[in-house]
């Protein structure tokens, strides 16, 4: 009843070729976001911003990241964790190196550098794919956190093998408050986010989709290989870049490689599968998913088991926790397989046509 | 594609046989050598209990098992604890007699839940996209580690199969200085030979045997001649628990029962990789290539490594196995046993 | 679409309020509110939970003795963080805001967290009690304003035991061309106390060799087969949770003496030994505060806690070495509390007057025979610029059954400590532009 298509025309390329083609979710996205920028930041705590929105945000931006490669080509990656990580101690090394440097900029280049040995351990993309590939992929996870644990250039020379960061400054203002880092976040993760949108309706998307579609029938129509697969390993790796620099810089503030280990990677591919794969939307979902539901049950369980008379302690929480969240995965698994931006999806289409059934 | 290039595959091999032998060529004692070699395979009978669970479900299913470490450490953690809790419950000895009651209790429990994870998850899942299925079992992992901590609890525990845990010399004739062996490690090796024999003649002989190698080598051939799949799944899902007990049992009783089991669970995957995803062989002898070769090169490569790059310690042992893995996969995509109908790119 | 807009409003800010700490609902309640990051669970659990145990079992002793502290009664809420850094973050911003004036005092109880909270400290005011772990340079509270290492750094346990063997060798001097083996947990808690072996090395030309294990610590095959190959003359054992016990079984296994084996404070408990059977016999570890016994606070503690039904875990674990230490870490916080109220008055206080309490610690031997801890604790006597407020530790010895304390104590050495902490400390509030303190100052412009 609300939410239709109907009478709305496209008079124009312009118009044709608008990421959200649908006035109704137009202004849904842009609310969200207004929301996001101007109530937010005056109704949340502490608490919600530091504990829950930052990471939220960050955790989305890798999940985005891993999604275009896993989602969007086929390429499976078991280490998306250890590109982070490159992003993050790259950003380390240049604010070090290069105080002067701006923030942004930062942040980009160490995505670069992400991007750049992406490049490197996609190239056994090339020869192999499926969990074989996810092989590959784990080498760079292990080798990755080795070597920031042992190369002591890279943690200039900290004793302990943690690094520190400043505080971000951008054009002379400090982000202290978690509102300030908030804002900063967020307008990063939408803009990469809407990038990435963009980038998946275009010629180097539809080549990645037609890769992970059929690889053999994509060759036969002209998309090089080598060029859609390191493609995709690059930008997935800038994005992971990127995100891991900002959950240094802005959520941490001090870390040591475990910070990037191999759970944050299947934790990142639990994101995707449990969202959506090859869906920009499912990566927030689950992000959301993943990085609201353990805090959640965790404080709710408690005072559940009070209610109906159980008083468990924090360990007895936490393993309830571990358990609904394992039995959680398998429950939406055999609901909706495609994920639950699959869900969205199918609601929408119910939504266009309710109230009438046909 | 399918032509023949055993030019890598030799090259790689001969790389790492004079890997192998460098150490000897650049003054390590022969003993130290051996002990060091004893050590890897002793490390890598371990990996391929894991890899073995690992195989047997995926032949016969396609599912790749990421739960199989947790059902390790569910199996350990029941054993452990019945063999504790039993003498005090009915009143049987403890040691001996308890710890053989918990084994079968033990057994019993992993059918049973052989059982559950074939009606709940799989069943539902069947068809499914490999990737579904991957994450199905990631879940069953983590609700093993919550279920098992919360009946369990999560303090170490020990399994004691009364095997002395000093170290015995032995040919000190020959070398100077002896080898060390450890008479557990002996035993942990008999008892991997004892369960793969055991599986291959499950394989061979045994009609359910029969019946799960022909649901292997293709599912709808196999279901067109009445193998009921869905009873074969629980039947090699149930196997693949007992060996999770076994793999336990020598793993508790040597390092103890506690939560980190599971997380060796990951090893098992380039030792798959390297025997190939299908073979149970494979899974035995890629077990022990990765074994030694990552104790051989953190004992002889780590420690000239950390000199030449000023290091901050050794533990190549971490990644050495996953890029082992990596480059075989360069040259034989299909792992050392493997049926080759993978596809490449 | 205005109405869908709205009700996605409406969910969100649900969702916002349920999950903001309802702290502002009791505000006069006479208070003291202890956040507790524990961890029951995981691959640390062995020795997270009699830690925890303890802490709380305290906090209900003060209670259940005392009335409170000082009649302001003692809240806690504990928080799962599974040795988890990220988790430990969440859990702190969880509980920072609880009870009438916010979190008291925190105990980390994870290296890797206390560098995550180190860095929040300066903007929430809450002070960070790392007792015996941490990060060494925060001795300094210059720089380290809300860090509290109390009792004792890496550093200064490193410190410590060095000097043990070199009295053991008969004289420092004669350390010289002995090998001393690093066994530690590959992570910032392992690696802290390298920077003063290493300094130690140049001073008495022992030869260091850096054995890291891969978190959690069960896999130390090769670690333990280069040890047998290098055959060192002493192996520093700096792990933490199953690490111990494995690390011990495979000494066993490789042969090499438990007697030559010196942990840290956090490889010297029951549930590190136990495990290992009559393996661990004759291994040593140092003592941090409280050895393993029962003093009168554990009386106390049975008496006024477990003999109610309020124990918080099994009444035979009381007296264990990490229980104890749960004890003296929650002393530490009650006594923080205690000394500040002597300046604010006995009503809850905020972290930031809980911090001048801490600051101005002064427990001697007397003080510390007062609230039951004679033999149970070493006196700390903290100031503005000294946040350790003293280091002494002995070597205990597992004898099979039970932990046997030696008789010499041992004192950090300040001379070699303190400059590497002032240059640590410096080039710390350099990166992150802190402003360092005046002590001097600050005391003239308080009295």
């Amino acid at each position: 009843m609300f939410y239709r298509e109907n009478g709305q025309f496209k008079s124009s390329y312009r118009e044709d070729q608008q990421i959200l083609g649908i006035r109704q979710d137009r202004w849904f996205i842009f609310g969200l976001i207004a929301f996001a920028f101007l109530v937010v930041p005056f109704v949340a705590s502490d608490y919600m911003f530091r504990a829950i929105l930052i990471p939220f945000l960050i955790v989305s931006l890798a999940a985005i990241g891993l999604n275009l490669l896993v989602g969007y080509c086929g390429q499976i990656s078991l280490g998306h964790a250890a590109f982070m990580a490159i992003g993050a101690y790259a950003a380390y090394n240049l604010v070090v190196r290069f105080p002067q440097l701006n923030f942004l900029l930062v942040l980009v280049l160490a995505g670069l550098i992400a991007a750049g040995v992406g490049i490197l351990f996609g190239l056994p993309s090339l020869q192999i794919k499926g969990l074989y590939l996810g092989v590959a992929t784990l080498a760079a996870q292990f080798f990755i956190d080795w070597v920031f644990a042992r190369v002591k250039w890279f943690t200039n020379y900290s004793p302990s093998g943690s690094v520190s960061t400043a505080p971000i400054e951008l054009f002379g203002y400090k982000f202290d408050s978690p509102v300030e880092r908030y804002v900063l976040v967020l307008a990063v993760v939408i803009v990469f986010a809407l990038m990435a949108k963009n980038l998946v309706r275009g010629h180097i998307g539809r080549s990645w989709m037609a890769m992970r579609d059929m690889d053999v029938a994509a060759e036969v129509i002209g998309i090089r290989p080598m060029y859609a697969k390191l493609s995709a390993f690059a930008v997935s790796a800038f994005y992971a870049g990127v995100a891991g620099a900002l959950w240094g810089f802005v959520h941490l503030g001090s870390w040591e490689p475990a910070a990037f280990s191999i759970n944050f990677s299947l934790n990142l591919l639990f994101m995707i599968i449990i969202g959506g794969m090859g869906s920009i939307l499912g990566s927030f979902i689950g992000a959301a998913f993943i990085v609201l539901l353990p805090i959640t049950l965790n404080q709710v369980l408690p005072p559940l088991g009070a209610l109906v008379g159980m008083n468990f302690g924090t360990a007895m929480a936490s393993h309830l926790e571990f358990m609904i969240f394992g039995a959680l995965i398998i429950f939406f698994l055999i609901v909706e397989p495609l994920g639950i931006a699959r869900l969205w999806a199918i609601g929408k289409e119910k939504l266009r046509l309710w109230p009438f059934p046909h | 594609m399918a032509a023949k290039k055993n030019g890598p595959v030799i090259a790689l091999g001969a790389v790492l046989a004079a890997g192998l032998a460098a150490p000897l060529v650049t003054g390590s004692p022969l003993g130290f050598y051996l002990e060091v070699l004893i050590g890897g395979l002793m490390a890598g009978v371990l990996y391929s209990l894991v890899a073995l669970g690992f195989v047997l479900i995926f032949k016969a299913s396609g599912v790749f098992n990421f739960a199989q470490g947790a059902m390790v450490l569910f199996a350990a953690l029941a054993l452990a604890r019945l063999a504790e809790w039993l003498p005090a419950w009915i009143g049987i000895p403890a040691g001996f007699p308890a710890l053989t009651l918990a084994f079968v209790l033990a057994a019993g429990i992993m059918v049973g839940l052989a059982w559950v994870i074939e009606r709940i998850v799989l069943r539902p899942l069947v068809a499914q996209d490999p990737v579904a299925l991957l994450m199905a079992t990631l879940g069953v992992t983590f609700f093993l580690d919550g279920f098992g901590q919360t009946i369990w609890g999560s303090d170490i525990y020990k399994i004691d199969l009364g095997i002395s845990k000093d170290p015995t010399m032995i040919l000190e004739s020959m070398f100077q200085g002896g080898i060390l062996v450890s008479k557990e490690d002996l035993i942990a090796a008999v008892i991997a030979a004892g369960l793969v024999i055991l599986l291959a003649l499950f394989f061979q002989k045994t009609a359910t045997g029969r019946a799960l190698r022909a649901v292997a080598d293709d599912h709808q051939a196999a279901q067109s001649i009445g193998i009921p799949l869905n009873r074969i799944w629980v039947i090699v899902w149930a196997v693949a628990g007992f060996v999770a007990l076994v793999a336990g049992m020598v793993w508790g009783a040597k390092l103890g029962v506690q939560f980190s089991l599971a997380q060796l669970a990951l090893k098992a995957l380039p030792v798959v990789i390297l025997g190939g995803f299908t073979s149970i062989p494979g899974a035995i002898i890629g077990g022990l290539i990765i074994g030694v070769g990552e104790k051989m090169a953190e004992v002889f490569l780590g420690p000239p490594l950390v000199k030449m790059w000023d290091l901050a310690g050794g533990g190549i042992e971490n990644w050495f196995a996953y890029v082992l893995a990596l480059l075989f996969l360069m040259v034989r995509p299909e792992g050392l046993f493997g049926e080759k109908h993978i596809d490449r790119v | 679409m205005k109405l869908r807009i709205s009700i996605a409003a409406a969910a969100v800010a649900a969702v916002t309020g349920a999950l903001a700490p309802a702290g502002a609902a009791f505000a006069q309640a006479k208070e003291q509110f202890f956040p507790v990051l524990s961890y029951r669970t995981g691959a640390y659990a062995p020795n997270g939970v009699p830690f925890a145990n303890g802490y709380v079992d305290y906090l209900k002793l003060i209670n259940a003795r005392d009335g409170g502290i000082n009649g302001v009664k003692a809240t806690w809420e504990e928080c799962e963080t599974g040795y988890a850094t990220d988790r430990g973050v969440e859990c702190y911003e969880r509980l920072k805001g609880k009870g009438p004036t916010g979190a008291t005092v925190v105990h980390t109880l994870s290296t890797g967290i206390t560098f995550a909270l180190t860095d929040k400290s300066f903007t929430d005011k809450i002070p960070i009690i790392t007792a015996g772990y941490g990060r060494a340079d925060s001795v300094d509270g210059q720089v380290f304003k809300w860090n509290f290492p109390l009792g004792g750094t890496y550093w200064g346990a490193a410190d410590m035991l060095v000097q043990h063997i070199g009295k053991k060798e008969g004289g420092l001097d004669k350390l010289k061309g002995k090998k001393i083996a690093l066994v530690y947990h590959d992570s910032p808690y392992g690696k802290e106390p390298i920077a003063l072996l290493q300094e130690r090395a140049k001073m008495h030309g022992y030869d260091l060799s850096l054995l890291p294990v891969t978190h959690p610590g069960v896999e130390q095959k090769a670690t333990w087969l280069q040890i047998r190959q290098n055959r060192p003359d002493y192996v520093f054992l700096w792990g933490w949770g199953v690490m111990n016990s494995t690390a011990i079984k495979e000494a066993v296994a490789v042969g090499y003496p438990r007697d030559k084996m010196y942990g840290v404070w956090w490889a010297g408990a029951e549930p590190d030994v136990r495990p290992a059977g009559d393996g661990a016999k004759g291994y040593n570890a140092l003592t941090f505060m409280a050895p393993a016994g029962i003093g009168k606070v554990h009386q106390d503690v049975i008496k006024f806690v477990h003999d109610k039904g309020q124990g918080t875990g099994p009444k035979n674990e009381v007296g264990e070495v990490l229980y104890n230490r749960g004890l003296v870490a929650a002393m530490m916080s009650v006594e923080g509390v205690k000394r500040a109220q002597t300046k604010y008055g006995k009503k809850p206080l905020k972290g930031e007057e809980v911090q001048w309490g801490l600051e101005n610690l002064a427990l001697d031997q007397k003080a510390l025979a007062a609230i039951g801890f004679a033999g149970f604790a070493d006196p700390i006597s903290t100031s503005c610029v000294d946040h350790e407020g003293g280091s002494s530790a002995r070597i205990h010895t597992w004898d099979g059954s039970k932990w046997v304390v030696g008789p010499d104590r041992y004192t950090a050495d300040q001379q070699i400590i303190k400059p590497m902490i002032k240059a640590s400390a410096a080039k710390y509030a350099q990166e992150k532009k802190i402003a360092v303190r005046d002590c001097a100052k600050e005391l003239a412009s308080s009295k």
